[in-house]
């Protein structure tokens, strides 16, 4: 293999603290330190952000199963191309990753397949039906590194408490879809004036508050560690901030979408605008993006959710809810947190390397010498505009077609291995 | 001279400019008359294909769109969902796609989804007309009610007109919204308030929740029918109760002005949202509407298959 000299870089690596010039050296798949060999491959950087590999806590591969969606091939081509070196892959697959060995199955064809890394989640209950626990323990020395049934909420607050103490035990996070499903039942879109005017079922933000609350006070009474996800209203953050201001181990994401995009959007009843949970209202929007800032929603997440096209293009309350995020997110989160001017660069960059990697425990997110070499490259000053034909994901249900950007990755490294060269960096292969 | 109809499709009432309600309420004045001649036919649609897609089901909405086209001389097909592939798992998109393909020129639908008629006129040559989808728009009742209304009343502008019943449900109530708004009306939405949450305020009519506080002021009283086949059991305690507090009976209709109109889109359930004798009675416009509906269904296919607005500008 190959050196690696990165030149002329800006380094942020929030981990050790850093925000410098310096040139990155990386030798056997490795951060390394000391000259760089006479033939190492020679990468100008000038004027570029490098940074620790970027991580996306929550995506959806799609493999097993669902293979006419996405693959662990194309969704980590996907990741690598928007800037990420390592994605949190969701169970909600066919079948359902609730043992060890669908597991160890998906641990195996990332290796064969996937170019970026995959660290996988288990599901919390068998077949993510909410009724009976899955076998944490097992799913740990299967190397999960957190525990969901995304997509699902557990209704039952008596099994979450379970599965928070269970959890615990295994020192792993339990990530929450936040979901009162009573409340939501049959909810396409965010209740409130635009769905009372397109005539679509709402699902309420209180849906989510009263789930979000209750896992607070679940996290407090157990000690576990939860992470709520996408989340979508206000109140929600509110919750959050009160329950962190008490040292509750909670946490909260922030996606892309939700902290963009709003519920009028859905006017033309255009699906790519469905996910779970909904678009919500600009007050929604601005207390995410005010948790962001303020350090409540420490979490950055695509919900990268691949739909075929032919199952998106149907009546709206017929369509699966989730968008694609991978390729659009980085240049999302520069444009609208950090040239914005509301979340200085280096806090971005955390929320997507360090804090990730050290809540998982995923042992990346550093460019310290003897570091994997998980890097990402940003020209943070590229202005682009985003176009689902050139996606690397199989699907194209993006809510940010033609929306103009200005930040994006340019080279990504994965492993000491090019896997993302935008502007031919590293010259011919 | 009336400007030419522009739109290939009619979807909602809320995208419909002021000129265009006026455009179709005239036009469908010209029908109306046509309709009370001894030879109720004319050859504008001859040669056209109308094809009624039934999806979610429908008796009066269904024959009085069948006769409005046959009234025009096109020729008509209809179908539902029991007798199409829909049945059979195919998606909306390949059943229109067929219908076009056998050059059906205007499609009407009545589907049970929220934008599947939008859906449909963005997909096809054909001109689509909604019929009712899902809870957003039921356009041509709404057209239908107006047209009712400046018949009997000689205008729109400044009436007062309650809507009383299941809103949130309800497709009528939004069409009616929008037309009565966009003419001029003064329009109240009533109901329970697990049934008209107070977003609706936001649409631009008043939301209250005391019918009796509102029926001396009323020029026109719409009772939405209680749909039963909808998700109401969460939020009603009763059909009973909701006829003590929503349901226009004689005791009422004492405290309403003596013209008021009464108007119902149908089916009635007598006695829950309005008393058997005032849907007969005089005030009743209730079969008016329905007569109106042929009308004005005549006036939309005319529009949207080209023909230029009939009747004063």
């Amino acid at each position: 293999m190959k050196e690696i000299l990165l030149q002329g870089a800006r380094v942020i690596d929030p981990g050790s603290g850093r925000d410098q010039k310096q040139d990155i050296l990386i030798r056997d798949g490795k951060i390394a330190s000391g000259k760089a060999s006479a033939d190492a491959l020679v990468v100008k950087v000038d004027g570029c952000v490098v940074t620790p590999g970027l991580i996306d806590p929550h995506v959806h591969l799609r493999e097993p199963g669902q293979s006419a969606k996405e693959t662990i091939a194309t969704g980590t081509a996907a990741a690598v191309a928007g800037g990420f070196t390592s994605v949190i892959a969701m169970p909600n697959t066919s079948p359902t990753a609730d043992g060890p060995n669908t597991i160890a199955w998906i641990r195996q064809r990332a290796r064969e397949t996937g170019v970026a890394n995959v660290f996988t989640t288990g599901a919390i209950s068998v077949g993510q039906k909410g009724e009976a626990l899955a076998p944490f323990g097992a799913l740990k020395q299967a190397g999960v590194v957190g525990l969901t049934d995304d997509g699902h909420c557990i209704q039952s607050a008596e099994l979450m408490r379970r599965a928070l103490e269970y959890a615990r035990m295994f020192d792993l996070p339990v990530l929450d879809h936040c979901e009162d499903s009573s409340l939501s039942a049959g909810g396409v879109m965010n209740e409130g004036k635009w769905s009372r005017i397109l005539g679509l079922p709402g699902w309420p933000g209180i849906a989510e508050e009263v789930i979000v609350a209750r896992n607070a006070l679940l996290a407090e009474l157990t000690g576990a560690r939860v992470l709520c996800q996408h989340i979508s209203s206000a109140a929600s953050v509110r919750i959050l901030r009160e329950a962190r201001a008490r040292g509750v181990p909670i946490e909260g994401e922030a996606s892309p979408h939700h902290m963009t995009l709003t519920d009028d959007r859905i006017e033309g009843y255009n699906t790519d605008f469905k996910m779970n949970p909904p678009l919500r209202t600009r007050s929604d929007v601005e207390a995410i993006l005010q948790g962001v800032a303020d350090g409540t929603l420490r979490f950055l997440a695509t919900d990268h959710a691949p739909h075929c096209s032919y199952e998106k293009e149907v009546e709206f309350d017929q369509a699966p809810f989730g968008v694609v995020g991978l390729e659009t997110a980085l240049g999302i989160y520069l444009t609208e947190l950090v040239h914005s001017g509301l979340v200085p660069l280096g806090e971005v960059v955390a929320k997507m390397t360090s804090v990730p990697s050290n809540y998982f425990r995923l042992e990346r997110g550093t460019l310290e010498t003897g570091a994997v070499a998980d890097v990402t490259v940003i020209d943070l000053e590229r202005k682009w505009t985003v176009k689902k034909s050139e996606f690397k994901s199989k699907s194209h249900n993006t809510p940010f077609e033609g929306r103009e950007l200005r930040g994006r990755a340019v080279f990504t490294i994965v492993g000491g291995i090019v896997r993302h060269d935008l502007d031919g960096r590293a010259g011919a292969p | 001279m009336n400007p030419a109809w522009q739109r290939k499709d009619l979807l909602s009432l809320r995208e419909l400019g002021v000129e265009e309600l006026r455009q179709v309420l005239n036009t469908a004045k010209v029908f109306k008359e046509i309709l009370g001649r001894p030879i109720k036919k004319v050859p504008s649609l001859q040669g056209r294909t109308v094809v009624n897609l039934f999806v979610e089901p429908s008796t009066r909405t269904k024959i009085s769109f069948e006769l409005a086209a046959v009234r025009l001389s096109a020729d008509v097909v209809s179908l539902d969902k029991d007798s199409s592939s829909i049945r059979k798992g195919e998606s909306l998109k390949d059943t229109a796609k067929n219908l076009e393909a056998l050059q059906a020129g205007i499609i009407v639908i009545r589907h049970r989804s929220a934008g599947a008629a939008q859906f449909l006129a963005e997909r096809l040559q054909a001109s689509v007309i909604n019929a009712g989808d899902g809870a957003h728009e039921h356009p041509t009742q709404g057209l239908l009610d107006v047209f009712t209304i400046q018949e009997r009343l000689g205008k729109i502008e400044g009436v007062r007109v309650l809507i009383v019943g299941d809103i949130i449900h309800s497709r009528v109530a939004r069409s009616n919204l929008w037309a009565l708004l966009k003419l001029g009306a003064k329009v109240k939405l009533v109901g329970p308030s697990t049934l008209l949450p107070r977003e609706f305020s936001e649409l631009g009519a008043e939301v209250t929740y005391d019918l009796d506080a509102e029926l001396e002021q009323a020029d026109v009283i719409n009772l939405l029918r209680i749909q039963h086949e909808r998700q109401v059991q969460a939020r009603l305690p009763s059909v009973g109760e909701y006829s003590g507090f929503f349901g226009l009976n004689l005791e009422r209709f004492k405290r309403c002005k003596p013209a008021v109109l009464l108007m119902h889109p149908g089916p009635v359930h007598r006695g829950v949202e309005i008393a058997s004798e005032l849907a007969d009675g005089a005030q009743s416009v209730i079969l008016d509407q329905v007569t109106n509906g042929l009308a004005v269904r005549m006036a939309v296919l005319y529009l949207v298959s080209g023909g230029r607005g009939l009747g004063e500008a």
